[in-house]
């Protein structure tokens, strides 16, 4: 009887906050690398961010649609995943043609980051008046195809346990597409010659400049890359929970906390920060009793719910741990150094 | 355009937008807009000290509202008496553990040097203190929160007149602000954004569900008023002559009593109403005089002369003795007290405390649109900034919904693309603000109304 | 006056100012010369508070002004000025030089609106002395043209007044003659001087020019790689073969 407490100790954690907190640290991950790129190379805040991955994340649900409805689908992966490049591409047009008109002027002008940072919070509210206009700000579930890997029920059942632990394909699916991101994106910036170029630009512009790397170039470069990444986070995102403008409006402040954290302009860093965030938001907020029941003897079970901080703050988790990194060590976990 | 003439301009354009309101809409329409452009206009000035002077940018302007809010509620409430007697003790003994906790890891991590000795002590401190916590302050709640939940459910608050909060939420404002900045006034401008924006969430997250201290979302209502109410006008015999008076021929052409007396009554009711609107507008506006007086005083002395330098070039105005972080800290300071105050004169006007309508982005940025088109660095600016946008902000809602009417005009009423449209009307407001901060920034970046340099 | 014993400072791995030991002495104008790199102006940034050094200290007398921040360093009486001229540019020559002094009443806020009186009386005594400085630099014409559409030597002027508007003990000019044409150059040179015969200032500059340095400097001390390689008058310098080796690199191949 002893083990088995035990056991069903551990799977309930990992049902109810290692593969969430997994899933959803993958999701930020992805999300705070296309953040941190655009900081590294492009040299400001982009407050936009979060709503672009609400339009490359719109962007997929029309395409999705549009091939549901011609009877294209992707059997037992979500349709999603087949508009996924489509929806890549839109996004990254639309966001050239926003660089082209917006911030290609203050670029010319060498303004300073904090004046970029303002002229994105501009862009940020047009791409939330176009997202909900065309989609509406209402909650969408998109998701289509096999939902669960395995199931808590069937679980239970296999092994005789008290817990089941369940693993949704969107879990998976996430964990997957977001190593082979990050994989090639590593790839692109250790080992191709336009990533080195990249990495140079950001590391000291005039330097890069003087060696004929053609600074349009790495713009256009950066952001494609950022759109790549940032409308595969909002997919993987939308697939796993749900799409809603507002909550991914709300991404926007867990995203710059991770990419302080893990250091910003440092890609490492963000991947890092992305799991520190999404583990701390889950660990800190689950309600431990079960999991000490399970573990104490009966005398010493507890009575409370044992939180450590209610949900309700699980939003506001993000910002005291950016608080403490910013007192305890302003440059983050690995020391800010643009790529 | 000659730059003496700006300001009269723009405020007469402003002053001729607002009537327009009144005689289209309606009065009252446009009275409570008038009651929160001034409002708005008190905060923009504030964010205009700390950006347009200081330099820095602060993303966490709704933390502060919401904290000059909190403060009329604490302040101008009823103290609930069975909440403090059973369970007063612990709240404030929990605090203070808190406060200890805070101010004792802080010590040890400046102070102790030994990595080991000091990490031992940080744990130990957090450990004791969140079981001091604890055993306090969860109880407490629970039974403060117990205590009638429909009706109250909180600790209450002074039970002094709602007009001292303006005053005391300058103070509780200053005070955070003098927190924040001492953490985080050292980094670079755009961490500053990010961590401000960080802290006013926190601020707004506490707010929303310490359900003990604001009731939460429950919302607290019924605050007291600075003014008259409109019933207790409707009933005061000076009012009523007062209206009789002013539409004296009006009436006098009636000729049946009764229905003379139905449109006396109708001219009362909507009177009051206006009245009302008339006070409020009468104390905010003193109140903008008194804080654009005392800015104004301020920024054309050597203070300002000082700031000036300091964000003109900051290396050398250090080598030439100013200390920077100082300087900074007090103007973010006296920023965020203007916003406080701002906060609680909106609560006040509300009648009520709703936690839920403070979201930080949104109105964080409007609150910059204001200062950016009104003119950055000049306090008259950013009074027509927040004229000018809130009207904006207000009335775009109708007048998309308009175009769009005239737009969709030839669909018929239950063609999908017509519903769609219309639904989403809403939604070109946020497109108009985006494109107004655009080409703000692009092409009239120093604003409507520009700081003007002195050349005395 | 002022004693550098050992200073050095790490920039990742380059020791841009290696164990540099010197004294200024008071009432002298001393200079600092060295081929580019040599750390001179890093010296300065160090004295000056704008860099921290990884060893050593820098004395003022008897006291320790080792790390003091710039603002701090300007109440010990350490002024400095800057090479690329840091003129506040949207701001008046007057107020430039107005807004210099420490401890001025009106720049407290409280003051400004309860002690107006106060401050209206301190405002003309340091109006007054600005003018002086403004006539003793002859740039009168320019008292209320902006900062910023001043010529390079004239923002170099301004630079040695605001100096002028606060009793110092010592200050460091860092290239005070660069990109100023001959006439204003030899205003400057005379400025110093007046101010060290007149008012008794003690100045440290770092120097390219050698005309420049030797109508002024009483004693040059010469820097290289981070340290100091020799002191004495300019003459001596001038024909010291290390010195003139420092400036032209070896001749023979390693």
């Amino acid at each position: 009887m002893e083990n088995f407490e035990f056991i069903n100790a551990i799977v309930l954690l990992a049902n109810f906050v290692l593969v969430p907190a997994l899933s959803y640290g993958s999701q930020l991950a992805l999300a705070t690398l296309s953040l941190t790129i655009v900081y590294g190379v492009l040299r400001f805040s982009n407050f936009a961010q979060a709503d672009w991955m609400s339009f490359g994340t719109m962007a997929a649900i029309l395409f999705a649609w549009l091939f549901q409805s011609i009877g294209i689908t992707a059997g037992i992966f979500p349709t999603a995943l087949l508009a996924l490049p489509f929806a890549i591409i839109v996004t990254a047009l639309f966001c050239l043609l926003i660089d082209r008109s917006v911030y290609s002027f203050y670029r010319k002008q060498k303004s300073q980051p904090i004046v970029l940072m303002i002229v994105s919070v501009g862009v940020m509210f047009i791409l939330q008046a176009i997202v909900r206009f065309i989609i509406g700000p209402n909650d969408r579930k998109f998701f289509d195809g096999e939902k669960y890997i395995i199931h808590a029920l069937d679980f239970k059942n296999y092994f005789g346990l008290e817990e089941g632990l369940t693993i949704k394909s969107t879990q998976l699916i996430t964990v997957i597409v977001a190593l082979i991101a990050m994989i090639s994106l590593f790839y692109f910036l250790q080992k191709t010659k336009l990533g080195k170029s990249m990495r140079a630009y950001s590391n000291n512009e005039d330097l890069a400049l003087l060696s004929g790397i053609n600074p349009e170039k790495i713009v256009i470069v950066t952001w494609i890359i950022s759109s790549i990444l940032i409308t595969t986070a909002g997919v993987l995102y939308g697939l796993d929970k749900s799409f809603k403008p507002f909550t991914y409006f709300n991404l926007l402040l867990p995203m710059f906390a991770a990419a302080i954290v893990g250091g910003i302009g440092s890609p490492i860093g963000a991947v890092i920060g992305g799991y520190v965030i999404a583990f701390s938001e889950i660990t800190l907020t689950y309600a431990y009793k079960k999991f000490f029941v399970y573990l104490m003897p009966e005398h010493l079970e507890p009575s409370g719910l044992m939180q450590v901080l209610s949900t309700d703050y699980k939003f506001a988790i993000s910002f005291i741990i950016l608080v403490i990194v910013l007192i305890v060590r302003p440059t983050g976990i690995v020391r800010g150094k643009i790529i | 355009m000659n730059d003496e003439l700006r300001a009269p301009i723009a405020f007469t354009v402003m002053g001729i937008l607002l009537a327009i309101v009144g005689f289209t809409q309606s009065w009252s329409v446009s009275l409570s807009i008038i009651n929160l452009c001034i409002i708005s206009s008190i905060m923009a000035i504030g964010v205009n000290l700390q950006w347009g002077y200081g330099g820095l940018f602060n993303a966490g302007v709704m933390g502060f509202t919401a904290l000059g809010g909190l403060t009329a509620v604490l302040v101008s409430h009823d103290p609930i008496y069975e909440a403090w007697d059973k369970a007063g003790v612990g709240i404030i003994i929990s605090t203070i553990i808190f406060i200890l906790s805070i101010t004792a890891l802080l010590f040890v991590f400046r102070n102790i040097e030994n990595k080991q000795i000091r990490n031992t002590l940080i744990i130990l401190i957090i450990f004791f203190g969140l079981i001091g916590i604890n055993n306090f302050y969860g109880p407490s709640i629970n039974i403060i929160e117990s205590i009638d939940p429909a009706k109250t459910g909180f600790l209450g608050g002074l039970g002094l007149p709602i007009i001292f909060s303006w005053l005391i939420a300058a103070v509780v404002a200053g005070l955070v602000a003098w927190v924040i900045g001492k953490i985080t006034l050292r980094l670079r401008s755009d961490y500053l954004a990010i961590a401000t924006l960080g802290i006013s969430e926190i601020v707004i997250a506490v707010v929303k569900h310490e359900d003990w201290l604001s009731r939460g979302v429950k919302n607290v209502s019924g605050l007291d008023r600075p003014v008259p109410y409109e019933i207790e006008l409707q009933e005061s015999q000076w009012f009523l002559n007062l209206i009789e008076s002013i539409n004296f021929s009006k009436l006098e052409a009636i000729n049946s009593l009764t229905s003379r007396q139905d449109v006396l009554n109708d001219l009362v009711i909507s009177s009051s109403g206006i009245f009302v609107k008339l006070c409020y507008a009468g104390l905010f506006f003193s109140v903008l005089l008194l804080i654009f007086y005392l800015s104004q005083l301020a920024l054309n002395s050597p203070w300002g002369r000082m700031l000036r330098a300091i964000r003109d070039n900051e290396e050398a105005a250090s080598a030439m003795g100013k200390n920077i972080f100082l300087q900074h800290l007090q103007i973010f300071i006296i920023g965020s007290a203007i916003i406080g105050i701002a906060g609680a004169m909106l609560t006040t006007l509300d009648g009520q405390f709703t936690p839920g309508s403070y979201r930080p982005l949104r109105f964080t940025f409007i609150i910059w649109l204001m200062v950016i088109i009104g003119g950055s660095g000049n306090n008259l600016g950013s009074i027509f900034g927040g004229f000018f946008i809130w009207f904006i902000w207000i009335e775009a809602e109708p007048l998309s919904i308009g175009f769009v009417n005239m737009l969709a005009g030839g669909l018929e009423y239950d063609n999908p693309l017509r519903i769609h449209l219309l639904g989403s009307a809403a939604h070109l407001r946020l497109f108009i603000m985006g494109l107004l901060l655009l080409l703000a920034l692009r092409f009239m970046p120093k604003g409507v109304i520009p700081e003007k340099i002195q050349k005395k | 006056m002022l004693s550098i014993n050992q200073l050095s400072v790490n920039f990742g791995g380059i020791k841009a100012v290696n164990n540099a030991t010197m004294k200024i002495e008071k009432s002298k104008i001393t200079g600092l010369i060295g081929p580019n790199g040599a750390g001179k102006t890093t010296l300065f940034n160090i004295i000056a508070g704008n860099v921290t050094p990884t060893n050593g200290s820098v004395f003022l007398d008897e006291k320790n002004i080792t790390g003091l921040q710039s603002h701090e360093l300007f109440n010990e009486g350490v002024l400095r000025t800057f090479q690329l001229a840091h003129e506040f540019s949207n701001m008046t020559v007057l107020e430039n030089l107005m807004v210099v002094p420490g401890s001025q009443s009106g720049e407290s806020i409280f003051n400004t609106w309860f002690k107006r009186k106060i401050i209206e009386k301190e405002e003309s005594i340091i109006r007054e002395k600005a003018i002086e400085v403004i006539n003793f630099l002859k740039l009168d014409h320019l008292m209320f043209e902006l900062a910023g559409n001043l010529s390079g030597g004239q923002k170099k002027l301004l630079e040695l007044g605001r100096t002028m508007m606060v009793d110092a003990k010592i200050v460091l000019l860092d290239e005070v003659g660069a990109g100023v044409n001959r006439t204003l150059l030899n205003d400057i040179a005379d400025t110093i001087k007046k101010l060290n015969t007149e008012k008794n200032y003690t100045f440290f500059m770092i120097e390219h020019d050698m005309n420049f340095l030797s109508q002024l400097c009483d004693k040059v001390i010469v820097m290289t790689e981070g340290s100091v390689l020799v002191e004495g008058n300019i003459e001596e310098i001038k024909k010291n073969e290390k010195v003139i080796e420092a400036y032209l690199g070896r001749d023979d191949n390693a």
